[in-house]
């Protein structure tokens, strides 16, 4: 047996590295960000912690209220996306033969080897104008003699969304592939024993018990494409803006920064709000899946 | 109870190269209690899910109530099962888990609480409506798994290991609680279980599985004191194998000479075996009898040998008795103690005769 001082020392070892991580790299950094937005600016680099809720008040501005909510749109749009794709592909490889897991797994976590600039660079190379994607179509029409026009598919709000949708995908489908793995399959076949059709198992038995991996995918997806600043700046178009290309401007291009703060700020409290909601919800659901073994 | 219910013709059920069950033929009556018994690997449990239709048979065909269920998928099948793991939905309360067959079968919201009620009156679990999966211990997971079942009324009630996950003393209590519940609801209940004494105690029929083929299909009594192949006595019960070789057939006398001492053995019947065939006598250990403890018989078999080891039970001893000759064989001998005694009749190293009658002699060829 370690005496108790032992194990105090390993606990310290243990419990501070990570505490002062995020003290030091997230919360002291939100903490002047919030002081920031409470600030006034003065002259061009001065700051003065002045404690004036102007700038909160400016950011409820229609022009910013707007990018908001479309920014909320996008991020919400290409979470039910990642939802639609994700879904049925957790279930392929959660019900995949042993040993093709791995593979399949590793197929799905490949892109994060690869920088995100990078693949965003190669979106760009896939879908311009004169892109892989138009020149595959070009071959087409030209094998059935069809004239061919090259299609327009980037710089605009669908293309951050196709963005998107690929960046954060496999945020989806690991939580999602977790939860089927944990699945009671024999509970399938009892709701099908006791009467019900594949439409009613889904609905009744498998959404319902699924919910908490579900949820956790779509907060892993949208909460990230929410605050996302490179895809709408390198796909969007001029109106795809979202919010987090609106405070990277203040921050640099007006010279803003403690509006700038409080846009951020504003962007914060919707991530604590989505995550607050996934808390209570999960609080209020007593059980989880596993508990049903005897 | 004659009235059949259930009629399989030639089952079988392949996976990749390996037979689960091999052209099983299988009548159930209408009302008894039937259970499927063997090893595991034995294709017991494949047998259970071919009949609730999770698994599609590569051959054959299957009549409830002389209708073919071959394309009949589980979700319209007249049978209803108790899963293994229980397989309740986690996140319904027991209500909502009872009345689930009922909801999908769009029965009006009154008459659901009515059936609802009564039947968890029935398995002993009124007062628990409201409590979730997890919040119920395994006896009571056991109850509304049941009831989760009977529910709807099936005409066959299919139980895969109901028990195993029950201790020893919930388990005896769960046993009483089925019986009472098969015969009270008229239901065909099919149990399939790897626990002979769960078969044995519950079953008005067995039907013994290896190597996914039905060695024999009888009631437990018949199934112990008449086993139809060395298999079928080696799994149901203990039971002692001499190794013998048919000397002598004079009518329906058979003279065997074992092959450990070359002692011989009569045993009567009508059997069709030819002199100089390598046979098994099977023999119970309850059957045989010390020759100092009861006047011989003539007709009885004899053989003896030296007590090796003693295991006592409290209502029994088992004897190990070693019988040298050419070879060397271990004879079980149970005794029961009928009388008070703080010792038993033999000890460690005495040597012993043994006997039995004929009659308790099964022959088995292989």
């Amino acid at each position: 047996m370690k005496s108790a001082r032992n194990h105090k020392l390993a606990f310290w070892l243990t419990f501070c590295p990570p505490t002062l991580w995020m003290l030091i790299f997230l919360l002291v950094p939100i903490l002047i960000i919030g002081i920031f937005s409470f600030s006034a600016k003065q002259g061009l680099v001065d700051i003065s912690a002045s404690w004036v809720l102007d700038n909160h008040i400016r950011a409820f501005d229609p022009v910013y209220l707007s990018v908001f909510f479309k920014s909320i749109g996008i991020a919400a749009l290409t979470t039910l996306i990642c939802f639609l794709i994700g879904f049925p592909v957790a279930i392929g490889i959660a019900s995949a033969p042993k040993s093709w897991k791995p593979v399949l797994l590793m197929i799905v976590v490949l892109p994060f080897w690869v920088n995100l600039l990078i693949r965003t660079y190669a979106l760009i190379a896939v879908f311009r104008t004169r892109g892989f994607f138009n020149f595959s179509l070009e071959w087409v029409a030209n094998l059935f003699g069809i004239p061919f026009e090259p299609l327009t598919l980037l710089y605009n709000d669908a293309a951050v969304i196709l963005g998107l949708v690929y960046i954060h995908l496999p945020f989806m489908i690991l939580p999602l592939y977790a939860g089927f793995e944990g699945f009671n399959k024999s509970l399938l076949e009892a709701a099908s024993d006791l009467g019900a059709q594949q439409f009613k198992i889904i609905t009744a038995i498998v959404l319902p018990i699924m919910a908490p991996s579900i949820i956790s995918g779509c907060i892993l997806v949208f909460i990230p494409a929410l605050g996302s600043f490179l895809t709408p700046e390198l796909l969007g178009g001029p109106s795809s803006q979202m919010i987090a290309n609106v405070i990277e401007r203040q921050f640099l291009a007006a010279n803003d920064w403690p509006f700038g703060s409080a846009l951020s700020m504003m962007l914060i409290y919707l991530t604590f709000g989505a995550l607050a909601l996934r808390y209570f919800w999960l609080r209020r659901r007593n059980f989880s899946s596993t508990e049903n073994k005897p | 109870m004659n009235r059949s219910i259930l009629q399989l013709k030639g089952i079988s059920k392949n996976y990749g190269t390996l037979e689960a069950i091999k052209e099983i033929d299988l009548n159930i009556f209408e009302g008894e209690f039937f259970s499927i018994i063997g090893p595991s690997g034995c294709g017991k449990t494949t047998l259970l899910r071919v009949l609730a239709g999770f698994e599609i048979t590569d051959s054959g065909s299957l009549y409830i109530e002389n209708i073919n269920m071959q394309n009949v998928p589980p979700n319209k099948r007249p049978i209803n099962m108790v899963f293994q793991s229980y397989a309740l939905f986690p996140h319904m309360n027991v209500l909502d888990n009872v009345a689930f067959g009922l909801r999908v079968d769009g029965v009006a919201r009154g008459e659901q609480t009515q059936l609802v009620k009564s039947m968890l009156s029935l398995v002993k679990l009124s007062g628990l409506e409201n409590r979730l999966p997890h919040q119920l211990s395994g006896g009571q997971l056991q109850r509304v798994a049941l009831a989760r079942a009977l529910i709807k009324k099936p005409r066959v009630l299919l139980l895969d290991e109901p028990l195993s996950a029950l201790d020893a003393k919930l388990r005896n209590e769960m046993r009483q609680e089925l019986i009472r519940l098969q015969k009270s609801l008229g239901i065909t209940f099919i149990l399939v279980t790897h626990d002979q004494q769960e078969a044995l105690s519950m079953a008005d029929r067995i039907a013994v599985m290896n190597d996914g083929t039905i060695q024999q299909v009888a009631s437990p009594s018949y199934l112990y004191e008449f086993p139809s192949n060395k298999f079928v006595a080696d799994f149901i019960g203990s039971i002692n194998f001499i190794e013998c070789q048919l000397s002598e057939i004079d009518g329906d006398v058979f003279k065997f000479i074992t092959k450990i001492s070359k002692d011989a053995f009569t045993v009567e019947g009508n059997k069709s075996l030819r002199i100089g065939q390598d046979c098994w006598l099977g023999i119970r250990p309850e059957k045989i009898s010390f020759k100092d403890s009861y006047v011989v018989n003539p007709h009885h078999n004899k053989l003896s040998g030296v007590v090796t080891n003693i295991t006592y039970f409290g209502q029994a001893s088992m004897y190990h008795v070693e019988v040298t000759g050419e070879k060397t064989a271990t004879i079980n001998v149970m005794e029961n103690h009928s009388q008070r005694s703080s010792y038993t009749t033999n000890k460690v190293g005495d040597s012993v005769v043994l006997c039995w009658s004929t009659e308790s002699i099964s022959v088995f060829t292989s």
